[in-house]
This record gives structure tokens, C-alpha cells and sequence, in this order.
């Protein structure tokens, strides 16, 4: 098991999330950035989905109480093993009472814990994510225990580590796809749309991420329908908002764009005054 | 009756269905019928398919999506439309407590309305509401059927905090918070019933077909089912409906 000696400022158990439960109005969830969740998995041996520890610009402090291996990928909030950097994308060994934190953050916005085995919290509805009335926690807390595997034998590539691809965090690009809703756009908000470089504002979590950038919008309200994680919405005001993991089933502004599941991955690691610029992908 | 359907690309593996823009009864049966066929005709490579008002959206495998081809096997299913397995519909009977301890904007409403409190009770619990699907927030029931009396618009600030249970007002559209959370609408009662629970496997008893009725109970029986639903004993009242 895990002692949580400090949280952290938002952390939580994730896994790929809840599918199948939409129907009863429950969100998607899971990791915000399936890229280096898949990644942190991969390395310490377990299947990409496996539920990991996902972290948001400051870490948490966290004391092992079993003697297991760990990586840990996404953002880089300069990970410390008992005070010593230990960099991310590689296999670290844990023993008993050695304690992980963390420190500045260089670059990203969320990081990834994965553990040998996966962390065996709660499950509900098929999935370890957490989110608020359908797990008891929606997020970690100080004096919380984690359950997780004791490893008995340790991997004998103690030194396995992969090179990223740097360019994931510094990408401006966002792919989309062509919303319900965007051909009812005219062509001067379709062009604005399209080449605009927006920013991210501060209203902007696990539900979606809000843009800075008005585009002048004259689109009635649609009758209330289905969204998903990656949907970009047009506000009456003209704000837009991309909905991301923990969104709502359904909604009732136009959806004017559609998000790539690999641009979902990259908007997560990117915070409050970033820019982005959406470009359209041929169907 | 056969509708003309729009079939739209979702993003990288879902497909919308679009129904004539429109709230309408006969609608929505067409959409559960389409959804039903859907959810027997066993394909594969199908692993979601949720209903709203008048759209459908299924979503593929990863590995398996190819538009066109996906689109001309739904149009063939649709044509078909040889739906035998039709699911079953309920009537819910809804207790709600009317208290103004419990429905904090009823008298500014009743002011309003220029109706006394029981007169909008008697509307509210008139009505036979369609449930047309579940939406926003886990076990909420988008509802279709509230007298135009009382359509009222949404609050200009929305409430940070709004009870479990709270049944409310937003522009034509009534319904019951099905947990604690923010929201705009104008609060008129509160309702003892659990409607979504976690450790159940179907986590919600109502579904997208049913119908559903309010009835009026005292504080009292409010308590009295309260403490009987806590204890897991309270047996809420259904019957199933013929077409």
C-alpha cells in the first residue's frame, strides 16, 4: 500500500473510464491524457489501461509500504525518490518506506503515476476512476491509504526507459473533425474558427476547458442532445469550451467541432494561457 | 412511420443520428425503437448506444470504424424496422413534498403565476411526464410534459448548492436533482426517492419510454419513506403500461 502524506493540488485515481453508463447519464472519465498513462503502464509492465495516480501541476508526497516499481510519464514536476531526482519515462524499484514527491513543474500540466500491477482502489461501474457520487472520492486526500500490489520478484530490465517525443507538449496544433453543428456556421466564423490562435483560460479542469477568444455567434441553442469528451461547444455569448474527460452526457449548444482522441490527449498537458490553433483533418 | 434521418460523422469513431429537430412523442419512440434494434442486432463492433431527444449517437471499436460502411449497415437496419423485442413500458409514481421548507421558490412561483400554491401543485401533479432520456448529471431524467402554465425561466444566478432530491422548474422542462449539485432552477419540492444508486448494477429504476407522475405527501410521510428508503425496504410504486 501507499500512505498519501500530502495530496497534492488535484489528484486522482484513473483509469481509461467508465463505458456503457451513459445511458444513465454517468460521465466518461479516466486519464485526460491516455497517451502517457499508456506509457507509465507500459514501462513497469502492465496494460496501458490499468488504473494509475494522475497529478496536476504540483505533486503529491507519497510513502510505499510495499517494495514494488514505478514510472512515471506526462508531465515532467520533477519527481524525487526520497529527495533525489529520478526523471521521468523510466523504470524506478521502490522498496518499503522510500518517499516519492515532487517539485517544480518544467513542463506539461499532468503526470502519471503507474505502479507494478495497478492501483486496486475502489471500482465502480466497471472502472477505478474517481469522480464525485459515483466513487466515494473524487480525488485523493492526505492520510489516505492506496492499496496496491507487493512485488516479489523485480523486473530484470531495472533500466528500461523510452525516449518521448518532445514535440507532444509543445504542440499548438489541434486536430478536429467537423462538429454536428459546423455546417450551420457561416464561412466567416468557419474561417475564424479555423484561424484564430485561441487561449486557454483559467476556467479549465477535468469538464472541459474554457477559451479566451469570443467568436461572433448567431446559432440558436440546439435541442438538447449528445456530446462527448472532445467536443467543442459555441455559447451563446460565443465562448467556446471543449469538453474533456469528466463532461457531461449531453448539452444544448451547438457542437461545432470534434476533437481527434490524440489532440484530447495533448490540450491535457496544456494550462491557463497556452495557445492552441484547430485545423481541420480530412474524413 | 419512417422518418428522414441525417447520419453525421461523431469524431474519430462515433456516428450521430439526427430525427427532425423537434420534441415530440412519436419521435422518440422511433429513436428507442432504432436504439432497441440497435442494441439486439448484436454487432460487434457497436459498444455504446445512448438516446436524446431526437438524435442517437453509437460509437465503434477503435479498430473497426468506417464510416460509409457503418452508415449503410444502420440505414438497412432502419428499413427493416422489424423491432419484435419491444421493451417494456412503466408508469413511476413519484412521491414529492410540496413544504416550502423543501420547495424554496414555490411561493415567489405561486406570486408569479398569480395561482395559489395547491392550484400549481394540481398542474405540476397532473401531468403525465414522458421520460425522453438521461442526461447532465448521473440519474437525471430529462422530462417532456409540464403544463405551459409552468414554464418558468431559469434563475439569472444559479444556486451554488441545490438539495439531493430537489424537483424544479428550468424554462419548459421539469425534473428531479438526483444529487447535490449547482444548478438554476426554480426549486418547488423535494422527493424522498433515490434515483441513482451507485451499488446498483442498474443504477437508475426509470429509463428512457417510461412515464412518470408526481403525487403529493405531507413531512410527515416524507420522513416516513426517507427513513424507509434509507433502510433499503421502500417499494416504490409502478405499473407496467400497454400501448
Amino acid at each position: 500500500m501507499i500512505r498519501v502524506l500530502s495530496s497534492g493540488l488535484y489528484s486522482s485515481i484513473q483509469d481509461f473510464g467508465r463505458l456503457g453508463f451513459q445511458k444513465f447519464g454517468v460521465p466518461y472519465s479516466g486519464v485526460m491524457d491516455r497517451h502517457s498513462a499508456s506509457f507509465a503502464n507500459a514501462i513497469v509492465g502492465n496494460s496501458k489501461e490499468l488504473p494509475v495516480l494522475e497529478i496536476t501541476m504540483q505533486g503529491p508526497k507519497l510513502q510505499f509500504e510495499y517494495n514494488t516499481s514505478i514510472c512515471i510519464s506526462g508531465a515532467d514536476i520533477s519527481a524525487k525518490l526520497n529527495n533525489n531526482l529520478i526523471g521521468n519515462n523510466r523504470l524506478i524499484v521502490v522498496e518499503k518506506g522510500d518517499v516519492l514527491s515532487f517539485g517544480k513543474l518544467i513542463k506539461g500540466f499532468r503526470a502519471y503515476i503507474a505502479v507494478f500491477g495497478g492501483f486496486k482502489t475502489e471500482k465502480v461501474m466497471g472502472s477505478y476512476s474517481m469522480y464525485h457520487n459515483i466513487t466515494s472520492k473524487s480525488r485523493i486526500e492526505k492520510h489516505d491509504i492506496l492499496e496496491i500490489e507487493s512485488q516479489k520478484t523485480m523486473s530484470t530490465n531495472k533500466n528500461a526507459s523510452i525516449k518521448t517525443n518532445e514535440a507532444f507538449f509543445n504542440l499548438k496544433k489541434v486536430e478536429v473533425f467537423k462538429g454536428p453543428e459546423f455546417n450551420q456556421l457561416s464561412e466567416d466564423q468557419k474561417s475564424m474558427l479555423l484561424k484564430t490562435e485561441f487561449t486557454i483560460s483559467k476556467d479549465s479542469n477535468r469538464m472541459a476547458y474554457q477559451l479566451q477568444e469570443v467568436l461572433q455567434n448567431s446559432l440558436d441553442p440546439i435541442i438538447t442532445s449528445l456530446v462527448l469528451p472532445g467536443t467543442v461547444q459555441l455559447t451563446p455569448s460565443g465562448k467556446l469550451i471543449v469538453l474533456m474527460r469528466d463532461c457531461q452526457t449531453t448539452g444544448g449548444y451547438p457542437r461545432v467541432l470534434q476533437l481527434k482522441e490524440s489532440s484530447i490527449n495533448s490540450l491535457s498537458q496544456k494550462f491557463t494561457g497556452n495557445s492552441i490553433k484547430f485545423e481541420l483533418v480530412n474524413e | 412511420m419512417e422518418y428522414q434521418l441525417t447520419y453525421k460523422r461523431f469524431g474519430e469513431r462515433s456516428i450521430l443520428i439526427e430525427w427532425p429537430s423537434k420534441i415530440d412523442e412519436n419521435i422518440l419512440h422511433d429513436v428507442l425503437n432504432f436504439k432497441d434494434i440497435l442494441v439486439n442486432s448484436k454487432i460487434k463492433s457497436i459498444i455504446e448506444v445512448n438516446n436524446a431527444y431526437c438524435s442517437l449517437l453509437i460509437t465503434y471499436d477503435y479498430f473497426e470504424f468506417y464510416f460509409e460502411r457503418e452508415v449503410e449497415i444502420l440505414k438497412n437496419l432502419y428499413k427493416k424496422e422489424n423491432n419484435t423485442t419491444k421493451s417494456v413500458s412503466r408508469l413511476w409514481n413519484i412521491p414529492v413534498c410540496y413544504d416550502v421548507n423543501f420547495g424554496i421558490d414555490i411561493e415567489e412561483l405561486s406570486r408569479e403565476k398569480g395561482l395559489t400554491i395547491e392550484a400549481l401543485i394540481n398542474l405540476h401533479t397532473q401531468s403525465l411526464y414522458t421520460i425522453y432520456f438521461t442526461g447532465f448529471l448521473p440519474g437525471f431524467l430529462y422530462l417532456g410534459g409540464l403544463n405551459e402554465v409552468l414554464h418558468t425561466p431559469r434563475k439569472a444566478s444559479p444556486r451554488l448548492k441545490i438539495e439531493k432530491g430537489a424537483v424544479a422548474i428550468g424554462g419548459n422542462q421539469t425534473g428531479i436533482y438526483p444529487n447535490e449539485s449547482p444548478g438554476g432552477w426554480n426549486i418547488i419540492g423535494n422527493s424522498p426517492i433515490v434515483f441513482f444508486d451507485v451499488s446498483n448494477e442498474q443504477p437508475c429504476f426509470a429509463k428512457a419510454g417510461d412515464k412518470l407522475k408526481f403525487y403529493s405527501i405531507s413531512k410527515k410521510r416524507y420522513h416516513d419513506i426517507n427513513t424507509l428508503v434509507e433502510a433499503g425496504v421502500y417499494q416504490l410504486e409502478s405499473e407496467v403500461l400497454h400501448d
